[in-house]
């Protein structure tokens, strides 16, 4: 269908709202427009009057609906969108599940596809039982509970959480092929309830003069991260709600450190101890794990920040577009240091760019869906968005953060591997003719 | 709120007594001495290392009878952690080089601290006593040539360990520390 059907058809996008190549179209052509909708209604179905089977009755239009549950779950025409598992036999490894951004939008996680990872099982842990400790450098070591926490006054806010292997499939020099979910599917986005830590640490009268404290988690391997004091001050929470309800068995029940825009690990699930101290404990997760290798051989340590990134969902890997006409672009950018200010989106692999929709309200440390209207030709493009932060850090382009911090020489076999960590350059899709979609460098 | 509220919160708090007075108070107050069983942390610097003692020779011992069903004898990498635990490829062979802890970790204690809180993975902290523990941490330093067959591991001794890839880690964000 050409570009002269829509525009006849009234009202729909002209040339002047192109504003970068291959189509992408001016933001304003979402904000409040209604012909352009129309026109995109039209574009998918054609305009011919072909609908000509009566309309009838369906079978639920007419029986009794089913029982109304205590706990509802998603229609079962969607129980393809769920998180795919590293470990589904619970072997003596670590245990990934990702979530499936190409099948959501918005930008709250769900709890059940909130993507956890678990590196010896989900304890079941009874909540009664449950004992928070504070020592170390302070005046009075402290027990809280579950209880007791949920009795302080609460603070409610959005963040993601991403583990710094997110996305790490992509060090590989060459693109693998698999979904947003696949490549990128370690990182989520909620609302989390918690006090704030600072308050806790005060009443224990904690030492002003101590850097760091050590975070430990009631699972069988105790996992524990040190975290500057700064941080804990500063914004982090002990979180007791996700999404409004008790936090998830694998997001940390019945309580998780959050810190905000720091390494997903470091935020300890299942915590049970805050060690008060003046030095890390360089335990194995930060002192091997969550240290990046760098190509002369060098290793960053507290790597703590997960960087502005950002990628499209829709459309993305797996999806395929039915036909010229117009399509929403839209992806989800976040970053450690804050806001999000700009998300930029090439349809021409970086030769041209346009500034996308941003869907307010735009959050620190959260998810910010952005949206850009896109009228395909049907000719083969590449799609990419760019995020810029607050504080000014724009994503690196792939050369540049190559050069950095290098790429596999030979390409990475499964997208379960981790040949690296902290991976926050572009995400490119390439779309062909026949409107499939692969992952590629651009 | 105003500036001038703002400003009279401020010195109403400075003004209550004791200082923490407003918030809730609902912790429970608990000696070092009784967290004893949970402060299991092996800090760098030798915090936190228990009394105890041993050496690669004891380590070998114990290795092979608790950790080798899964690590493979003599550390070669076994049905579970695949991995061989010592040597390595040097770092500058590439970013996804595997780490060991002869050619990357920074510090000994790292070695003790994970398998004190950790091992063996389906039964921690029930198997291995101190002296087990520093045994299998001297064994696994000595397969990865940093300390002699007979080095004893204790306290004292493993956190003057000199790591060979000690000095190759940079600060990624040296200011939020």
């Amino acid at each position: 269908m050409g570009n002269g059907t829509r525009r006849d058809s009234g009202g729909n996008s002209t040339s002047r709202d192109v504003v970068a190549g291959n189509g992408l179209l001016h933001r304003r052509a979402l904000l409040g427009s209604g012909l352009m909708l129309a026109g995109a209604a039209s574009t998918g179905v054609g305009l011919t009057g072909a609908a000509a089977e009566p309309l009838k009755d369906e079978p639920w239009m007419v029986d009794l609906g089913d029982v109304t549950p205590a706990l509802q779950t998603p229609s079962k025409f969607e129980k393809h969108v769920v998180r795919t598992l590293s470990n589904p036999q619970n072997e003596m490894r670590t245990s990934h599940a990702r979530t499936p951004h190409q099948m959501l939008n918005g930008t709250v996680t769900p709890n059940s596809l909130h993507f956890t990872i678990n590196h010896s099982g989900v304890p079941e842990i009874d909540p009664g039982k449950h004992k928070l400790i504070i020592h170390g450098m302070v005046k009075q070591p402290l027990v809280f509970t579950l209880d007791t926490l949920s009795r302080y006054p609460l603070v409610t806010r959005m963040a993601f959480v991403e583990c710094s292997g997110n996305s790490a499939p992509m060090f590989s020099n060459e693109p693998v092929q698999a979904s947003a979910q696949a490549l990128h599917g370690l990182v989520s986005n909620a609302e989390w309830t918690g006090v704030p830590l600072s308050v806790l640490l005060d009443e224990a009268g904690a030492d002003r003069s101590a850097k760091w404290l050590v975070a430990e988690g009631a699972d069988s391997m105790l996992l524990h991260r040190s975290v500057p004091m700064k941080k804990a001050y500063a914004d982090a929470l002990v979180a007791i709600y996700q999404n409004g309800e008790r936090i998830m068995p694998g997001n940390g029940y019945p309580m998780r450190l959050l810190l905000p825009g720091y390494q997903g690990n470091m935020n300890v699930k299942f915590l049970r101890r805050i060690k008060v101290v003046d030095e890390p404990s360089l335990g194995v997760y930060e002192a091997r794990t969550y240290s990046q290798t760098l190509p002369d051989g060098k290793a960053y340590r507290f790597h703590f920040l997960q960087e502005v990134k950002s990628f499209i969902t829709h459309p993305s890997f797996g999806q395929t577009l039915k036909g010229p006409g117009y399509y929403d672009i839209s992806g989800i950018a976040y970053s450690g240091n804050g806001r999000i200010a700009r998300v930029m989106v090439s349809a021409d692999g970086g030769k041209s760019w346009a500034e996308a929709a941003l869907q307010g309200p735009v959050l620190p440390q959260a998810f910010t869906r952005f949206r850009m209207p896109w009228r395909w030709d049907g000719q083969p493009v590449v799609l990419q968005s760019r995020a810029t932060d607050e504080a000014g850090n724009t994503q690196p382009l792939r050369a540049e953060f190559v050069a950095v911090r290098g790429e596999t020489k030979k390409p990475v076999a499964s997208p379960l591997g981790f040949p690296n960590q902290h991976y926050n350059s572009l995400t490119s899709w390439g779309i062909d003719s026949s409107g499939s979609i692969k992952h590629v460098y651009a | 709120m105003s500036t001038r509220s703002a400003l009279l919160t401020v010195a109403a708090l400075a003004l209550a007594s004791p200082a923490l007075a407003e918030t809730p108070g609902l912790g429970t107050p608990i000696t070092e001495a009784d967290i004893a069983p949970w402060d299991v942390t092996a800090f760098p610097s030798g915090a936190g290392l228990p009394s105890g003692s041993g050496n690669a020779v004891q380590g070998a011992k114990v290795f092979a009878e608790k950790c080798a069903v899964c690590h493979g004898d003599g550390a070669k990498g076994g049905p579970v952690h695949r991995n061989p635990m010592f040597g390595g490829r040097p770092l500058t062979d590439g970013i996804d080089t595997p780490k060991t802890i002869g050619n990357f970790w920074g510090h000994a204690t790292t070695v003790f601290d994970f398998t004190r809180r950790g091992m063996p993975f389906n039964q921690p902290r029930q198997n291995l006593t101190m002296d087990e523990i520093y045994a299998t941490t001297a064994y696994l330093l000595f397969l990865n040539k940093i300390i002699g067959e007979t080095e004893e591991m204790n306290a004292k001794t493993l956190p003057q360990v000199k790591m060979p890839n000690r000095d190759n880690f940079i600060i990624r964000f040296p200011d939020r520390i």
